[in-house]
């Protein structure tokens, strides 16, 4: 059993175990801290960089979701810097792919959408960079638009860690990283996908849906997941 | 293989070579091999046997000699007498100079300060070791470090020596070596690894391959004494498959080392094994990030993971790795055999040692030097480095590559340390070191560094994807004339954040060519904005272009 430590969460007095992170600890306290690429029962990878926060003696920004707590930390979680950073996160995200909310199947539903109002942003200060990007619409039942995809990879993480298939994989790097299923094939065609559709239930974005949905028609369930990863937990006995 | 064996091959090698007459070796290294070293050599042994002189005077392949731009370079009798721009037609004019005097054209005179400013210590033998023998590496006091401390010293001791030697790492950040090496040797005793980093990615950077290349003993006998004093059993060369050479020459001493029981189970008869696989990359310059590049080895996609845990703690196969740079490892064999307080007396207060850097750009003498921590940058370009061709004036040196910042003349007195180059805005890194005159455009060269770290990025995290590629874009509006102050402010807004807000150094360090230039350059930044002018007359003025998307 891990020792309990307490610290100090935005001048707050918390207790958590030494195996929480930050952001555990912080969302345990209902401190909420901006995340995208987290979910709760995925590994975690640190890649959206939206939960960083200040650590008293740190000079580095560490990422909530994969920092441990420790007796004696100080944690800022909301600060007018961090503020800033966050809100151009959002804002390069926007930047990058093909937003379009007014006509999307998440419109209303979509975690990058709250995430900008919650950050209050009111426009995109970066120039847009339209990159040209193929709708896959190959499978049967789902569909990806890579336009609204944010490479948080939380698809890649849940076929590949909770079912097991690894269709999703990222290719190339840098600006031209893409979303692939199998070795670049279309999904329709994909071997090792078993149309479980849990990719579809945790997107955080419109770029997977459901065929057939309308615009803001695609809410998303992704309350399984926390209790799989318990469950399989469970079962290999950890 | 003992101590005494090791003495009894060096003692042959030397009575060998004292029934000679001459030496010569000839530099096949990368750089002169590319200018036919490799005919030249065969030319001139040819040549002597022609005239039966062949056991007069041996031909060698040797190391680099440094001054590449005027390959191919010769030694002849240790240094007495330096020869440039071989060429195999040249062979006979050598051959019958040997006793006297080579023709002028031939001649590098050895009392260039690019050679008699140089203190070499992971170059140490200067090029001129066979890097295909390892009894050439022997008679050149090679493995009496390890075959001493595998006999005479507990691991804790060849720790304390790297400890007390003030080592720090060669690979860019300069972290203290031998604490590297103790939290890993603390680390539980499960299988435990070593790995060198001989990835070397920035541009212009040729230190770890010439280190590679010439000294691939020495990177073997530093990762098994790195493997004694932690405690591993296994380690791996991470190399770029673009380095056919190094890999050659690696994968050739790997062979020849555990022939003679110097790698391998129970080496040199004690308990202590250790065995060493050659890993090549595909030449992503995020893989020598240590995570992306264990990543790499196990088989993944080379992505560096948010740290902690450090490798020293779960790398390689969740396992404690030590992870050092080529550079590194090569200084910790000097330092075994000379101690760590010869090695401490060289360099500065916190920057212990030499440092091995790759002089390019503007400047007379290209290639690679060795020299002690504290020179000043004047020193090394205008002393060893022959000044700026063509009587240009000096404008800045780029050190750190990508990672790093441009300096300015004003700081050109600066000693060459560690924390000196960070206090100005740049970098040690890991050697690089561009020189440029007033031909060039500050604003260009920050944005080729940029468009270099765009392409390089891996895209896991968001500041970095997203935000190289929009202050390429911005750049390459400045440089064409097509900004605004709204533009610049933007540029460095993003700059701050991406430096604050990346998951590793690569996207961390690559706002540095863009922050320092306009630390130093604003007024080049500004004559693009408002004036649409390039002052060097490099970028190409496209004010006119309008705002199309691709
Ligand atoms: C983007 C990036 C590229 C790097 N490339 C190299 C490299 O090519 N060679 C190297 O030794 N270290 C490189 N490093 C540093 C390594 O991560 C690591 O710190 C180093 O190998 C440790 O060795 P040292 O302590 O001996 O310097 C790189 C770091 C980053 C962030
Ligand atoms: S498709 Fe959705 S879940 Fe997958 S990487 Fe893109 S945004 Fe993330
Ligand atoms: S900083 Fe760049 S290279 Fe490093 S993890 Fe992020 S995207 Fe990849
Ligand atoms: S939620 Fe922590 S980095 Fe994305």
């Amino acid at each position: 059993m891990s020792r309990v430590v307490t610290l100090k969460i935005n001048g707050q007095d918390v207790s958590g175990r030494e195996d929480e992170t930050v952001l555990q600890v912080a969302r345990e306290n209902g401190i909420e801290i901006p995340t995208l690429c987290h979910l709760e029962g995925l590994s975690n990878v640190g890649a959206c960089r939206l939960c960083l926060v200040e650590v008293k003696g740190v000079s580095r920004l560490l990422p909530a979701c994969v920092t441990r707590v420790s007796e004696g930390m100080e944690v800022t979680t909301h600060s007018e810097r961090l503020e800033r950073y966050r809100r151009m996160i959002v804002e390069l995200l926007f930047s990058e792919g093909n937003h379009v909310c007014s006509v999307c199947v998440s419109n209303g539903h979509c975690e990058l959408q709250d995430t900008a109002i919650q950050l209050r942003l009111d426009h995109i200060g970066m120039p847009y960079r339209f990159p040209v990007r193929q709708v896959d619409a190959s499978h049967s039942r789902y569909g990806l638009d890579p336009n609204r995809c944010i490479l948080c990879t939380r698809c890649v993480r849940v076929c590949d860690e909770i079912e097991g298939a690894h269709t999703w994989d990222i290719m190339g790097r840098g600006i031209n990283s893409q979303l692939i299923t199998d070795m670049h094939t279309p999904w329709g065609e994909s071997e090792t996908c078993t149309s479980c559709g849990k990719c579809v239930q945790i997107c955080p974005t419109g770029a997977l849906f459901i065929k057939g949905k309308s615009v803001a028609e695609m809410t998303k369930r992704p309350d399984f997941l926390p209790y799989l990863a318990m469950m399989r937990n469970r079962k290999n006995g950890s | 293989m003992h101590l005494e064996d090791l003495h009894a091959i060096a003692q042959q090698q030397q009575e060998a070579d004292s029934k000679l007459e001459h030496i010569l070796y000839v530099c096949t290294g990368t750089a002169c091999q590319s200018s036919r070293s490799e005919e030249v050599l065969k030319a001139i042994q040819a040549e002597l046997k022609a005239r039966g002189l062949e056991k007069k005077c041996a031909v060698r392949p040797g190391g680099c000699q440094g001054l590449c731009a005027r390959g191919p370079l010769a030694n002849l009798d240790r240094g007495k007498q330096l020869y440039q721009h071989l060429t195999p037609e040249d062979a006979p004019a050598v051959v019958e100079a040997l006793d006297g005097e080579p023709p002028a054209r031939l001649q590098l005179d050895k009392q260039l300060p690019f050679f008699t400013r140089q203190v070499r210590v992971a170059t140490q033998g200067g090029g001129l070791i066979d890097p295909n023998d390892l009894n050439s590496y022997i008679a050149a006091g090679g493995y009496t470090a390890l075959l001493d401390a595998l006999m005479h010293k507990t691991p804790a001791e060849v720790l304390q020596e790297v400890v007390k030697s003030g080592l720090r790492g060669r690979g860019g950040g300069g972290y203290p070596t031998g604490l590297k090496w103790s939290t890993v040797a603390k680390a539980a005793p499960t299988p435990k690894y070593v790995i060198v980093n001989g990835d070397e990615g920035d541009p212009g950077a040729f230190m770890d391959r010439a280190l590679m290349e010439d000294y691939p003993f020495r990177v073997l006998e530093g990762m098994t004494l790195a493997a004694y004093a932690v405690g591993a059993s296994y380690g791996y060369i991470y190399v770029r498959a673009e380095y056919p050479l190094a890999v050659k020459r690696l994968q050739n001493a790997i062979k020849q080392a555990q022939k003679q029981n110097l790698l391998g189970s129970n080496i040199a008869s004690t308990p202590f094994s250790f065995n060493v696989e050659i890993r090549l990359g595909a030449g992503a310059f995020v893989c020598g990030e240590e995570t992306a590049l264990i990543a790499s080895i196990e088989g993944g996609r080379g992505t560096p993971r948010p740290r902690p845990p450090y490798p020293a703690e779960s790398g390689l196969w969740g396992k404690p790795t030590l992870i050092n740079n080529v550079e590194t490892i090569a200084n910790v064999v000097p330092i075994l055999q000379h101690g760590s307080e010869w090695f401490a007396r060289i360099g500065t207060e916190k920057s212990k040692g030499t440092k091995v850097f790759a002089l390019s750009g503007r400047i007379n003498n290209t290639g690679l030097i060795e020299v002690p921590m504290g020179i000043t940058l004047r020193e090394i370009i205008f002393e060893i480095g022959g000044g700026i061709p063509e009587g240009k004036k000096f404008k800045a040196v780029q050190t750190g590559g990508p990672s790093g910042g441009c300096i300015p003349e004003q700081h050109l007195d600066m000693p060459v340390d560690y924390d000196s180059l960070a206090q100005v805005g740049s970098i040690m890194g890991s050697g690089g070191m561009i020189v440029m005159d007033e031909t060039s455009c500050m604003v260009d060269v920050a944005k080729y560094f940029m468009e270099f770290s765009m392409a390089e990025s891996c895209g896991k995290c968001v500041p970095c994807r997203v935000g190289t590629a929009q202050m390429y874009d911005l750049l390459l509006k400045i440089s064409e004339g097509r900004a605004t102050l709204n533009d610049l402010a933007l540029l460095e807004a993003l700059c701050d954040m991406v430096k604050h807000t990346s998951l590793c150094g690569l996207g961390q360090a690559a706002p540095n060519p863009v922050i320092s230039t306009l630390r130093y350059f604003r007024d080049e930044y500004l004559a693009h904005i408002l004036e649409k002018r390039c002052p060097a007359g490099v970028c190409q003025m496209k004010p006119e272009v309008m705002e199309v998307h691709s």
